[in-house]
């Protein structure tokens, strides 16, 4: 790691200021991408900004939306009885990111703020129509993920909470990479009345997506069996060392179908 | 440079360190708390998990001046007057280790699980240990003794007597 100067904002105001005038920052929350990343020398910020103390955790109900924090931890939602009784897919999905210590550090706002394509909280945001708020504005989800580790956020902007309708049925299931447990592909789908979501992460070679065919024939009837025969182009998908795009395109369609079980289940 | 102070195993200690010093380099080279381990660095491995504010989490992706004011619990802080806390004692007889290199990590993560979920099966066991890899024993004794520990943990019993 290069060297650095160390930060703790007292509250988002100040943390914003401290962005606008510190020498090249960075935010820092639950450090579990970002410290990786700059021990291998990958990002070299001169000022660290740590946002643990500006007062960003917690989840609250408000009218048919669950918001929370963006400081939260993806333990303290995996636990939370309110994540739970609402949305449960989202406290599995949250319980389920990495492993317990990473669960303990690291966080919602984050994860989001990241973008990357193989991350999980980015499809439950998609498919659940999630709201980014920021310091500055409120931005819908998928005006806020623009491509693979990118988003809509100005460099002085922090993502203060983020606002998850609650759905009729939702679920998300996974398909780990053995080593790492970040997504080779995840499926989120969401019910909510007539409009169903299918978000896709870890497949996609621009990040995460919608996948509308699916959701088109779901609004139908969602039934597992209605994504029989919808195809997902292996060109769109992203090819590694993990998994093939062929392979990728494959899975999607697998995992939306026990997706849909799920939900359903 | 940066003052961090910080209960460790019941201690207050107090530093001044680099910005850039991980909480475990603060451990071992500034405290002298050799048992905690560094063997990936890269987040992966789990020898270096300790609990901050009761919490496991892993100490190599963990800046010391973020646990500024933290309590903070090493391997060096489980044994109390002389006596090994029943998840080492049950590492023990178990034989849970091999090399011994994952082993602190091993037992800090295994109290932080029964911490969390009191009695555990194996499944629970083999789903919670996903940040900790061991090269030597092929984890089936290292579930083992984590099964005992936990018994031994929530209800008081030591773990030999409850082994016989
Ligand atoms: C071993 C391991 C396994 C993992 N497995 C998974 C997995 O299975 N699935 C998964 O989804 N993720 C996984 N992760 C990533 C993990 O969830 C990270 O914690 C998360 O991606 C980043 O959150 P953080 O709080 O640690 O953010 P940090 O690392 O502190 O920050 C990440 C980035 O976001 C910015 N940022 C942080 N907070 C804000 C904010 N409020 N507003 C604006 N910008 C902000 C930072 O400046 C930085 O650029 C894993 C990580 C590790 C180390
Ligand atoms: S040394 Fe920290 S996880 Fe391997
Ligand atoms: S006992 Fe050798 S690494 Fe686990």
């Amino acid at each position: 790691m290069y060297p650095f100067k160390y930060q703790k904002a007292a509250t988002v105001r100040g943390a914003v200021s401290l962005l606008k005038k510190a020498e090249e920052p960075k935010l820092l929350a639950g450090g579990h991408t970002l410290l990786p990343t700059m021990k291998q020398r990958l990002a070299s910020p001169k000022t660290l900004i740590d946002l643990s103390a500006a007062g960003l955790s917690g989840i609250e109900q408000k009218g048919r939306s669950i918001v929370i924090g963006a400081m939260t931890t993806h333990a303290e939602v995996a636990n939370s009885p309110v994540v739970q009784q609402a949305i449960p897919a989202l406290a599995k999905l949250a319980g389920h990111i990495g492993d317990p210590q990473v669960r303990h550090r690291g966080t919602i706002g984050g994860s989001v703020a990241n973008n990357d394509p193989a991350a999980d909280y980015p499809a439950a945001l998609m498919a659940l129509g999630a709201v980014v708020h920021t310091s500055k504005r409120k931005i819908p989800a998928e005006e806020f993920f623009a491509g693979m580790f990118s988003t809509a956020l100005d460099e002085d902007e922090i993502i203060t909470k983020v606002a998850f309708p609650i759905p009729s049925k939702a679920a998300y299931v996974k398909f780990p990479n053995p080593a790492s447990r970040y997504a080779i592909v995840g499926v989120f789908v969401a019910k909510k009345g007539s409009n169903v979501r299918v978000a896709v992460t870890g497949a996609g070679s621009n990040g995460v997506f919608r996948h509308e065919a699916m959701e088109q024939a779901l609004a139908k009837r969602f039934n597992p069996k209605s994504l029989e025969g919808i195809a997902t182009p292996a060109a769109d998908m992203n090819g590694d060392i993990h998994a093939s795009a062929d392979y990728r395109a494959h899975l999607v369609g697998v995992i939306a179908r026990r997706a849909v079980a799920a939900a359903t289940a | 440079m940066p003052t961090v102070t910080l209960t460790v195993n019941g201690r207050s200690v107090t530093a001044d360190v680099d910005s850039r010093t991980l909480l475990v380099q603060m451990l071992r080279e500034t405290l002298h708390l050799t048992g905690t381990h560094v063997g990936c660095d890269t987040s992966q491995c789990g020898a270096c998990v300790v609990h901050v504010d009761g919490k496991a989490v892993k100490s190599c992706t963990t800046l010391a001046v973020q646990c500024d004011g933290a309590s903070v619990v090493t391997i060096e802080g489980l044994a109390q007057d002389g006596k090994l806390h029943p998840m080492q004692e049950a590492f023990r007889e178990h034989h849970g280790l091999q090399c011994g290199f994952c082993t602190p990590g091993m037992i800090m993560s295994a109290v932080d699980i029964v911490n969390r979920k009191g009695i555990v099966d194996e499944a629970t066991i083999r789903e919670e240990l996903e940040g900790n890899i061991c090269r030597c024993t092929g984890y089936h004794n290292i579930v083992r003794a984590v099964e005992a520990g936990a018994k031994a943990m929530v209800s008081g019993t030591p773990v030999r007597q409850a082994a016989e």
